[in-house]
């Protein structure tokens, strides 16, 4: 095969992966804060999902222009799961919070499977089939306009948890959770925040991945599980590593998808978890495991 | 004596109930049994897996493969699933006891093996791939217990001597010196070790163990339904599925796991013939009902429901 037919897959794994970084962020950023780990990641993402094909059928609103009021949805969701469901389980053994999550994830896909059928639904924009030419390589238009949103949604992210006194609170939560007691945080409502903000990235990724796949109720837990990959890769609690790891999973799925055949392609990103857990446990950016 | 009662109604139910029922018993047995098996894991040693759908899944396409290619019995097929699943177990524990990979990661893990065996059996031509294995459907009129076909009252009481025995086997594990062990390890890994218990072997033991007995699932899922497909049998909603009955019931206790299927197949079952009563078909309406079951124990009764309804009925374990 020619070298250009390589760059070409490279290029919409580049983008692909940008987007799984950012669903991946999401759940990074719920972990280092909360320590709860969202099984239900992938879920959340398939109700965005639905959000925006909904939006677009009935009222043909683009998903890129309903990315805001989609991940803004997403966000109160995530503040009230957190806020009504989640919370009181925070000190309690990981294993029951993660049965508490598997619950609502389940309730989840089988809710949307009642309301939406099994059935594959998709989003036809009217740029779906254009393209832009760099070089020798092609680029799909709609995985580039989703991929940039992406990049424009996690610098707004890094920026909020750099400079606001609020990002900077929550990442005091992440730190010490009795020092954030102490000098009198609100931990209860930044928990929900966090989540909210969690779940608003996971959102915004959903309403751009309906340009790039189609969506069924049963996707969710693939994603979860892709999530989960992604950040266990790119190294826990690093919110760059999320999007490195993203990336390299959406550039190793293409590949995979060139090479081998398409359906295989996501034994390749356990194939890579395997080999990180082997090597480098800690992840490609992540402080040392202890 | 209450025990007795229950046992002698389960010998006695193929006279009792109707086909119906009698297939909804086998799969709480079935249940009841897989349930014992990944409380090996999860109650006792305290490694939570999601993916047991692997095991039953290599236990299942073992014996099948054994079966249709050569004709071999499917006890034999369980003789090479057990080293098959046991090897399997033990590269999952070794790949995360080794670097320790622990509590929740560990879980993934284990989900990422069972998506990673789905994906790759889907793709394996030896085994039909996503067609599917058929098994040659089985003649009513005669049972032969040997090479497991047979009316579905003979597969009741393979299914419930096998329940029977994975709580026999269960209890002795528990009673035994390693199972003394897996319980410091569940209550707290560093003491344990501290104490000098080996806690990487003990765990590894926990897997193979865990993971053979539930290659017996498997065997009996194949030759019972008489088909399997990639997309079903590792799909990582069996896994689910086999976790809630534990759960439910309590984690860490011999009855737990019994008790949650009886409850949760029960209920599920009556949920489901109460709306087909009604005139609702609706695919999904049975998991969101095991998700608002769960839900609720979760949160209600961590322990499960069984460590409660036990001091209810003052009929407590005696907790090693």
């Amino acid at each position: 095969m020619p070298l250009d037919v390589y760059l070409n897959v490279a290029a919409a794994g580049v983008l692909t992966g940008l987007v799984y970084g950012l669903m991946a962020l999401g759940l990074s950023v719920i972990f280092g804060v909360i320590r709860v780990v969202n099984f239900a990641h992938g879920e959340m993402m398939s109700i965005a999902m639905y959000l925006a094909v909904v939006l677009f059928a009935g009222l043909h609103l683009d998903p890129l222009v309903m990315l805001v009021p989609i991940a803004a949805v997403m966000f109160a969701f995530g503040y009230a799961l957190q806020a009504g469901l989640i919370n009181p389980f925070v000190t309690r053994p990981e294993h029951s919070q993660f049965l508490l999550v598997v619950a609502i994830a389940l309730i989840i896909v089988n809710v949307l499977l009642i309301i939406f059928g099994p059935d594959a639904r998709s989003v036809q924009t009217s740029y779906a089939y254009d393209s832009f030419a760099l070089g020798p390589v092609i680029v799909d238009a709609s995985k580039a306009y989703a991929a940039a949103a992406a990049i424009v949604f996690t610098v707004a992210l890094f920026a909020f948890f750099r400079f606001t006194l609020v990002g900077k609170a929550i990442r005091a939560c992440a730190d010490n959770y009795t020092g954030a007691l102490v000098v009198g945080l609100n931990v209860r409502r930044l928990y929900a925040l966090t989540f909210g903000i969690g779940a608003a990235c996971v959102g915004a990724a959903g309403a751009m991945m309906t340009l790039i796949v189609d969506v069924t109720p049963l996707i969710g837990p693939s994603y979860t599980l892709l999530a989960f990959v992604i950040v266990i890769t790119g190294g826990l609690g690093s919110m760059p590593g999320a999007l490195i790891g993203g990336i390299l999973i959406g550039v190793t799925e293409a590949m995979a998808g060139l090479l081998f055949t398409p359906s295989a392609k996501s034994m390749f990103a356990f194939a890579i978890l395997v080999v990180v857990l082997l090597f480098r446990p800690q992840g490609i950016l992540g402080r040392r495991l202890t | 004596m209450l025990l007795m009662l229950l046992l002698a109604a389960l010998l006695a139910a193929p006279w009792i109930v109707n086909d119906y029922l009698l297939t909804v018993l086998i799969v709480i047995l079935y249940f009841a049994y897989t349930g014992q098996a990944w409380n090996i894991m999860m109650g006792f040693a305290g490694q939570l897996s999601l993916g047991h759908a692997i095991y039953v899944g290599l236990g299942a396409y073992v014996a099948a493969v054994l079966f249709t290619r050569f004709g071999i019995a499917p006890w034999l097929g369980f003789l090479a699933a057990i080293p098959v699943t046991a090897a399997c177990g033990a590269v999952i524990g070794f790949l995360a006891f080794r670097f320790g990979v622990a509590g929740v990661y560990f879980a993934i893990l284990t989900i990422a093996f069972a998506e990673f065996a789905r994906i790759g059996f889907d793709h394996l031509d030896i085994v039909n791939a996503s067609a599917g294995l058929f098994l040659p459907v089985a003649q009513y009129a005669h049972n032969d217990l040997w090479r497991l076909r047979g009316s579905p009252t003979m597969f009741y009481y393979v299914m419930l001597a096998a329940a029977l025995a994975a709580f026999m086997l269960c209890r002795a594990l528990l009673n035994s010196r390693m199972g003394y062990f897996w319980l410091a390890i569940r209550e707290d890994e560093q003491a344990a070790r501290a104490a000098g218990i080996n806690t990487f072997r003990y765990k590894m033991y926990a897997v193979m163990i865990s993971a053979a007995v539930t290659s017996f699932a498997g065997v009996f899922y194949a030759f019972f339904y008489n088909n399997l497909f990639p997309e079903q049998v590792f799909n990582i909603s069996r896994s689910i599925e086999m976790i809630l009955g534990p759960v439910i019931g309590g984690i860490g206790t011999l009855f737990g796991p019994v008790l949650g299927a009886f409850v949760l197949t029960g209920l599920a079952e009556s949920v489901n013939s109460a709306m087909l009563a009604l005139g609702f078909d609706l695919p999904g309406a049975k998991q969101v009902f095991y998700g608002i079951c769960l839900l609720l124990v979760v949160v209600a009764l961590p322990e499960g429901v069984w460590p409660w309804l036990a001091r209810r009925i003052g009929v407590a374990e005696d907790k090693p």
